[in-house]
């Protein structure tokens, strides 16, 4: 799991390096992040600690509690993924092209990063879902927590990573 | 699991030993269909079998396409029938038309760098080894190694199925470098061809991945008792640092591809800026940058040389020591050298783009860097050859394929601390120079690990020999043709003629290299026709070969050769051996060779 993440990182470091890079040749449009993508950063934090909870519940052999913060978190990653999208229409509203003809590469690199990391929190929420389903179903009781700790390990990590490309975005911006 | 604890209490190993006989495992004998046994196997045997079939497959694929574009560089405007019945429209009237030139020499490198010498190197010997060589039953999760196997299928189908579009396949370099790869509208292999390449070239990262993660949560977690990393064959190592190179450097490739996706299909500019097309007009791209995806490729390009070579490097020392029967020279500086090289392999990919642009200044640390390579690599030639000083030599296939590898290695070694220096590479970038320094180092030197390996496991795959006197033939025609092949590309690469071109004869300076191409075309003929002969050895071999009736028919130290002739699913009969010494006992106090489930004895210090 740990080398996989590594793994992952790897991509972003790529995509982020290419971002620097890229900003110090010429034609780099500068503009303002939407506010959306702090609600947004809100919301995962929070989806962090609900999952954080979720877990002592499940150590702590309280089910309903435990069902109740791993839908939670759920439902906030969806709200993240859905306030993501609603900072791009923003930013197409500012008139900013992500992608397509006139485009300019300052945008597209932020559509790429978060879109590519959207896929990896949507990646997360189903196997939130399957915790989830699990939760619901299964006939008998498992007090092994380590499916558990892994797809919580994995959505801290999701978090993690959103929150360097929010500081990132800020940073190479100033 | 590192219990060298547990076997410093144990004082009575033998005994311990003797207890397990009453074990049979017949748990693990599960039925079997055809369909799980051969198709969709999760054993870790099949599934290397299966990984080193479909790299055969490639190779004869990419080795038929760099025969036929020998033909045009050795024959250029001549008609041969043969190709336009094997090419139809793509070699009207029997002559090879430039697109297709180039689109064979497109397929031929990424066919040959990642589906020959990644997935069928390191796929078959990686899935093969570590199990038998580490003492598990199987990978850490052998669903996630069918579905390696199975992604890198389809990687192969989709590359396959590129070559019958009616655009053609992809045809700007195995590189893709943009421009070229990024507008349809730049060549004809651009279009759909070069959209099905990056569809394949991405189902074979995921391959890769998968198989990396997997490879790396075995060598970690599923040691034998006894089996301390320092224990470890050579082998293991070597596919140890390799998956880490490639789980640590193909996803930097798969973000530079998801910018080309976006470029061709989505109208961003990454990598575009200012581009004039005949016939379209100028494009409205603006601000991008192609170095920029040379930087990202050439970040998995380097540790992909490495990926090729490094458990060629662990094959070579391990069948080495073996034939030699004496312990390996430097042991730990094998391994050092081999964390060294990994190292390095992450901090000198812009020597690939001296001439591209790069700040003059940034391409010196980079030829400090790359120079400095070469010290792990020569240490590990001199342990080498310090393995073959004063060992009994046994000439078998396989060794004489570690030989021919440790040959070739210094051969293109050489010549690349002077591609190395950025000074020299103004006038040797894109020439034939570098040809022939890629191929002997990596293709050539890559295929010899393989063929080592191949020749020297084949008993243990197949419970049965290869025919030593067509091993012999095959062995001494593809040592002497690669040489005669790639020996004479360094005098016309040092004479300026560039790569990639797909006429020289109407050309003033490189006239004289006539003769010299028909010579390399000739000989390339003859060594394709070689490997023929060694799969007809392979196949025949597998089913009609000389059985094999003992256990440990090379007198190895190493585990996989205390496993049943033809292992079942699990590999050992009963409980997995114990490990009380390293690999390389050989020609100790008067022993051929000591393996490693033998106790150290009261006389013996430990390793």
């Amino acid at each position: 799991m740990w080398v996989a993440l590594g793994s992952i990182v790897m991509m972003f470091a790529g995509l982020t390096s290419a971002y620097v890079v890229k900003r110090n040749q010429s034609n780099w449009l500068e503009f303002d992040l939407p506010i959306v993508f702090w609600y947004s950063t809100a919301a995962i934090l929070a989806s962090s600690l609900s999952i954080y909870l979720a877990g002592q519940a499940f150590n702590a052999r309280e089910m309903r509690r435990y069902r109740l913060l791993m839908s939670v978190t759920v439902v906030l990653g969806l709200v993240f993924t859905a306030l993501q999208l609603v900072g791009f229409s923003h930013i197409g509203e500012n008139g900013i092209k992500l992608i397509g003809t006139n485009s300019n590469p300052a945008a597209s690199f932020l559509a790429v990063l978060t879109g590519v990391h959207i896929l990896h929190v949507l990646g997360g929420v189903v196997a939130l879902v399957i915790m989830y389903i699990r939760a619901y179903t299964a006939k008998q009781k498992t007090y092994s927590s380590i499916s558990l700790e892994i797809v919580s390990t994995y959505w801290h990590f999701v978090d993690v990573l959103w929150i360097y490309l929010f500081i990132f975005f800020h940073v190479v911006q100033v | 699991m590192n219990n060298e604890g547990v076997i410093g209490t144990q004082t009575d190993v033998g005994h311990v030993h003797a207890a397990h006989h009453d074990h049979d495992g017949d748990h693990h004998h599960h039925h079997e269909t055809f369909i799980s046994k051969y198709i969709f196997s999760m054993d870790h045997k099949m599934i290397a079998k299966q990984f080193l079939i479909t790299g055969m497959v490639w190779a004869i694929i990419g080795g038929l396409m760099s025969v036929l574009f020998r033909m045009q560089l050795g024959y250029p405007g001549e008609s041969f029938p043969i190709l336009e019945t094997l090419l139809g429209k793509w070699a009207k009237g029997g002559t090879i038309t430039p697109e297709a030139y180039y689109a064979l020499v497109t397929t031929h490198g990424t066919v040959l760098v990642f589906f020959v010498l990644t997935a069928g190197l390191s796929g078959t010997f990686a899935n093969f080894l570590i199990p038998l060589q580490i003492g598990a039953r199987d990978m850490a999760s052998p669903f996630m190694n069918m579905l390696s196997y199975w992604f890198f299928f389809a990687a192969g189908v989709v590359m396959l199925s590129s070559i019958f579009v009616e655009t053609g396949p992809f045809s700007g370099g195995w590189t893709a470098y943009p421009p070229l790869s990024a507008l349809g509208s730049a060549s004809p292999g651009s279009k759909t061809g070069m959209d099905l390449w990056l569809i394949s070239m991405a189902l074979f990262v995921v391959s890769s991945l998968l198989g990396g993660l997997n490879y790396i949560a075995t060598i970690l977690n599923m040691r034998t008792k006894g089996m301390s990393m320092t224990r470890l064959p050579l082998t293991i190592w070597a596919l140890f640092f390799t998956a880490i190179l490639g789980v640590l450097s193909f996803p930097v490739l798969l973000s530079g591809f998801i910018l080309l996706i976006f470029d061709r299909n989505f109208g961003t500019s990454f990598y575009l800026s200012d581009i004039f097309i005949q016939g379209v007009g100028a494009l409205p791209n603006e601000g991008g940058s192609a170095i920029l995806y040379q930087h990202l490729f050439w970040f998995l390009g380097h540790p992909e040389v490495y990926i090729i070579i490094l458990p060629a490097m662990g094959i070579v020392s391990e069948v080495m020591s073996t034939n030699a029967r004496k312990p390996i020279f430097g042991y730990m500086a094998m391994l050092g050298s081999l964390f060294a090289i990994a190292v390095l392999a992450f901090v000198v990919w812009a020597h690939h783009m001296f001439v591209s642009g790069l700040n003059p200044f940034l391409g010196s640390f980079f030829v400090l860097l790359t120079l400095l390579i070469a010290v792990p690599s020569a240490i590990k030639v001199f342990n080498w050859l310090t393995t073959l000083w004063r060992g009994n030599l046994r000439f078998t296939a396989g060794m004489l394929y570690s030989i021919g590898f440790v040959s070739m290695f210094i051969s293109g070694g050489l010549t690349g601390i002077f591609l190395g220096n950025s000074a020299l590479d103004i006038h040797l970038h894109d020439t034939y120079f570098i040809i022939a320094h890629f191929h002997i180092v990596m293709g050539v030197a890559g295929i010899f690990g393989m063929y080592a390996g191949i020749y020297h496991w084949f008993p243990k795959m197949f419970g049965r020999y290869l025919n030593n006197t067509l091993s012999y033939i095959h062995f001494w025609v593809t040592l002497a043709g690669a040489y005669l092949i790639f020996w004479p590309m360094h005098y016309e690469g040092l004479a300026g003629m560039p790569r990639r071109y797909y006429d020289y004869s109407n050309w003033e300076s490189f006239k004289q290299f006539v003769g010299l191409n028909q010579f390399i075309t000739i000989v390339a003929i003859i060594v394709f026709a070689t490997q023929l002969l060694f799969l007809f050895n392979f196949f025949y071999s597998m089913y009609k070969g000389r059985k094999v009736t003992s256990q440990n028919p090379w007198g190895s130290n190493t585990l996989e050769w205390t496993t049943p002739i033809n292992p079942g699913h699990g590999n050992w009969v009963g409980e997995i051996p114990e490990v009380h010494r390293w690999a390389y006992d050989y020609g100790k106090d008067g022993h051929d060779y000591i393996s490693q489930t033998t106790p150290v004895g009261a006389d013996e210090s430990r390793h």
